[in-house]
């Protein structure tokens, strides 16, 4: 006979002040089984823990039931005490009339009625619950962190520091990501790639990192501390072991057409090229679809004139595949496509820019090497004009509901630098509100304003166009209610920022969830921001949200201090509540194994004895409870009922669909 | 083909030759534009008051009568066709004032918004084709023109589903079918400030005359438009930079049906 314990958590009064929680522990007292029923202010406390743990020993109790908060937030604690008491942690049971009854009801009559049903449900389950040990898995002393960028390039540097190895696999032909683009940093105006570019060379002389450049993660399988995981190396035509980064390849190509994306395709570059000249690996890579030699047959110059022999037109993409504990997403992001925003007129007028092209525009190793240029005629501007939230905070549904975040502190970085360099250059900002909270930040604006003196225009604008060679920007000043236009000659777009496309590639892959502006979802937004929801997966920069440089380094070395946590376990305990077949049911139809996400299922050919002696041979399904993940995605699809899942059994849910059903 | 045909009430007083052009053009290509009956004036400002039942009424008989004949409701003046494209939608996503009209009007069967609202710009378009107008023209233009929107065509861009608001294109696709070159400029979607003209006379004159100094700006030799209170605007108040007709006059003048 069942010893059942019933705790009813007021949880302050998020659950007493919509359910009588004293009520419901007086009728679930006369429930069959049940031996103890008690009410308390806050279960989760150490009193309300020493509560449960008090009643196991007295009442000898078989198995608890707490009605309380969702079991995502109190099952461990719960698990745990019972365990102190002597109990198996499995034999917990939590009845959610948190989330489930008190925070979505109002009527307190009928949240009492449900939060009493739903303690007998889980009583019904409990009864049918079997004491569960969790197995061990070995822990790959490997991490992996997707995305070169600078949160990637941090990751994997201070888990490389502790002492673990790492492998950084970044799409393109050099790490550095967007950091790498930038001309000077905010708050303090440092140049960003004399603060990056050191991080990149630790990251490529580091005994303990592997940077798999020009490569994408292809396939993921197996689950935390035990993740295999199959990388493309595209073809780069040239032979990263041999190539010196001499640059001669692209003296000779004569194929000098191809619009430079490192450049934001403000200037051109040769098909075979490194990105820029701090590049990480310094190895050149072909761009077949540029390239003479792939379009025509004709060329091979670079080959003939390749000192050390390293290109290698026949080259063709590789596969290599690894094991790891741990992965990092650290895919970044991309400024958004300005097709919906026509009234900027950024696809007719080339003096309309984007932010991230005005950076290029204004650094040294940029198109114009540094000299502040229009690009449609090479003049010098004397007025430029930024718009703010280009795309962001929009609920038009052209742009983005968020806030980017970045924006308006580049913004006053570029209006700074601007009129630093050229005093005699005019610079308008049309903003809808300044956002500028953190460390000096507000103060690097209040400076944008006071000291260099720039133009803040509170407004949006509803039109860009031109009007004999001038670009004229037609905006609302809201503070002096009258519509203005100022004629520039140059006008730069906030373009807001959204997540890396193939971010949900990588989240597809790694079963990660995604909200539905592509942000990779952390595990909790306050308290687990760094890890995603899908155990060992790991979340770093503008992958999660947006955010700036300082706000993507910390959470690229919280990431780091998660992963090292993972990696110096020898072994993780395993969850026990996973699928296991019924050989005496099975038919070994293979049906199990097809809807298996996790490779769990293989089957065995096994010899049952059938009476009189006798013996036969069957094929049945065999669980390997090392990977099964106990989704339960088996359990439906089993035709014949053989397959059931340990602490979900099939019996349990209907015995909890029967007390729900039971009046 | 026979379509329903609203004209509004300006079309029978200052925007005669709006009607009349369009009707002969129709005719021309094969459309037959049968006026529905005992038609009133749509209201002419769409009511902006979500309380406001009685000033919806007219475009919903309207849209009733034409949901009986044919199922679609041509119109041409820009107001009536803004006016009676957002009371349909109203009458098929606002439950609240889809009941209090219907409770008003008492119909056989309640008023739902089945009835598709064209323009006769959509017409030229989707059910004529601009390359079967393109046939049909028999002298061709061969001028600069402009292309004016004004605002109650293209917006709220949601409802009115016309074209991309900040850069359309059916007109201009108009302009080539007749053989003339459309001139792009900046202020074509702008508002000529018809709606301030008795609160304030001086902005609508700034706002026509930017218009028409734009178009001009860009090489156009004439604006054409779809509203007689935008035509009225530029025409009065437009400073005689540019001659401004209805689009439909244009299209008489390229079939050879001039009246």
């Amino acid at each position: 006979m069942q010893r059942i314990g019933v705790f009813i958590c007021w949880c302050g009064s998020n659950i007493a002040a919509t359910v009588d929680v004293k009520r419901v522990a007086e009728t679930i007292k006369s429930e069959p089984g049940v031996v103890f029923a008690e009410n308390y202010q806050y279960m989760c406390s150490e009193n309300g823990q020493q509560l449960i743990k008090q009643a196991i020993r007295e009442h000898n109790l078989t198995g608890i039931v707490v009605g309380a908060c969702s079991p995502r937030m109190h099952e461990v604690t719960f698990r745990k005490a019972a365990e102190e008491a002597g109990l198996n942690p499995y034999m917990v049971e939590i009845a959610n009339i948190r989330e489930h009854c008190s925070w979505i009801h109002k009527d307190m009559e009928e949240a009492t009625e449900k939060a009493v049903i739903l303690v007998r449900t889980a009583i019904a389950k409990v009864k049918l619950n079997a004491p569960l040990t969790a197995g061990e898995s070995p822990v790959t002393k490997r991490a992996l962190v997707i995305g070169g960028g600078i949160a990637g390039i941090q990751a994997a540097l201070d888990i490389a520091e502790a002492g673990f190895k790492v492998d950084i696999v970044e799409k393109n032909a050099t790490i550095g990501g967007r950091m790498a683009q930038l001309d000077k940093t905010f708050p303090t105006l440092d140049c960003s790639a004399c603060i990056l570019t050191p991080k990149m060379v630790d990251c490529a002389q580091h005994e303990n990192i592997d940077i798999l450049s020009y490569s994408e993660v292809e396939d993921v399988k197996g689950f935390v501390g035990n993740f295999h995981v199959k990388i493309r190396r595209k073809a780069r035509y040239v032979d990263e072991t041999k190539c010196t980064g001499c640059k001669l390849c692209m003296e000779k190509c004569p194929s000098k057409k191809g619009l430079n994306e490192f450049n934001m395709n403000l200037n051109t570059r040769t098909a075979i090229h490194i990105p820029f000249a701090q590049a990480i690996p310094n190895v050149a890579v072909i761009d077949s679809t540029q390239c003479l030699k792939f379009k025509t047959g004709k060329c091979g110059i670079c080959q003939k004139f390749c000192e050390v022999g390293a290109i290698d037109f026949t080259q063709q993409d590789t596969f290599v595949e690894r094991q790891y504990g741990a992965i990092v997403v650290a895919t970044g992001f991309k400024p958004i496509a300005l097709d919906n925003f026509n009234e900027f007129g950024y696809a007719d007028n080339k003096d309309v820019i984007t932010s991230l092209e005005l950076e290029r525009l204004m650094n040294a190793a940029g198109p114009t090497n540094g000299v502040l240029l229009r690009p449609s005629d090479g003049q010098h501007p004397h007025v430029v004009t930024f718009i703010q939230c280009v795309g962001s905070r929009d609920t038009s549904g052209c742009g983005k509901p968020y806030c980017s975040k970045i924006c308006c502190m580049y913004t006053a970085k570029h209006a700074m630098m601007i009129r630093e360099k050229y005093p005699d250059t005019e610079v308008h900002v049309f903003y809808i509100d300044v956002r500028t909270p953190g460390k000096n930040y507000d103060e690097f604006h209040r400076r944008a304003v006071e000291q260099y003196g720039v133009d803040y225009i509170k407004g949006m604008v509803g039109k860009v166009y031109n009007e004999n060679g001038k670009l004229m920007v037609q905006g609302a000043n809201l503070i002096d209610n009258e519509q203005v236009t100022i004629e520039s000659d140059l006008v730069v777009l906030a373009t807001a920022i959204e997540p890396e496309p193939s971010v949900r590639k990588v989240a597809t892959l790694l079963t990660a969830s995604i909200d539905t502006n592509n942000f990779l979802t952390e595990s909790h937004a306050k308290l687990r921001p760094v890890e995603s929801p899908t155990a060992g997966v790991y979340l770093a920069g503008v992958c999660q949200g947006p955010k700036d440089i300082p706000e993507t380094v910390s959470q690229a070395s919280a990431c780091a201090a998660k992963v090292i946590g993972l990696l110096v376990k020898d072994k993780l305990k395993t969850n026990p509540c996973v699928a296991m077949p019924d050989e005496m049911m099975c038919n070994g139809c293979s049906q199990c194994a097809n809807v298996c996400a996790y490779g769990a299922i293989t089957y065995l050919d096994k010899e049952f004895r059938i009476g009189g002696g006798k013996t036969e041979i069957r094929r049945v399904a065999s669980v390997n409870p090392a990977v099964c993940q106990g989704c339960g995605a088996c359990t439906v699809t089993c035709p014949s009922g053989a397959m059931d899942l340990k602490g979900f059994s099939s019996k349990q849910i209907m015995s909890e669909v029967d007390a729900i059903c039971k009046k | 083909m026979k379509i329903s045909y609203y004209p509004g009430c300006t079309l029978r007083t200052k925007a005669k030759e709006l009607d009349t052009s369009a009707r002969l053009c129709a005719a021309a290509l094969g459309v037959e534009m049968e006026e529905i009956e005992n038609w009133q004036c749509c209201g002419a400002v769409y009511p902006m008051g979500t309380d406001e039942i009685a000033t919806k009424l007219s475009a919903v008989r309207a849209l009733d009568y034409a949901k009986h004949h044919g199922g679609k409701l041509l119109t041409l003046c820009s107001a009536c066709h803004n006016v009676i494209k957002r009371t349909n939608e109203d009458m098929k996503a606002n439950g609240d004032i889809r009941f209090r009209a219907n409770n008003y009007l008492k119909l056989d069967e309640p008023y739902e918004g089945e009835t598709e609202v064209l323009h006769y710009l959509e017409m030229l378009k989707n059910v004529v084709g601009f390359d079967n107008i393109k046939k049909a023209v028999v002298k061709p233009l061969g001028r600069k023109i402009g292309a004016y929107y004004g605002c109650l065509l293209l917006r709220p861009s949601g409802v009115m589903a016309f074209d991309n608001p900040e850069n359309p294109t059916i007109i201009e696709d108009f302009i080539k079918a007749i053989g003339g070159t459309p001139v792009v400029y900046p202020f074509r979607n702008e508002c000529c400030g018809a709606y301030v003209a008795l609160k304030n006379s001086e902005l609508p004159k700034q706002k026509s005359q930017k218009v028409l100094a734009s178009a001009k700006e860009k090489g156009a030799e004439e604006v054409i438009t779809a509203c007689p209170l935008c035509l009225y605007n530029l025409q009065v108040n437009g400073g005689d930079i540019l001659p401004v007709k209805y689009f439909t006059e244009l299209l008489a003048e390229a079939l050879g049906v001039q009246a």
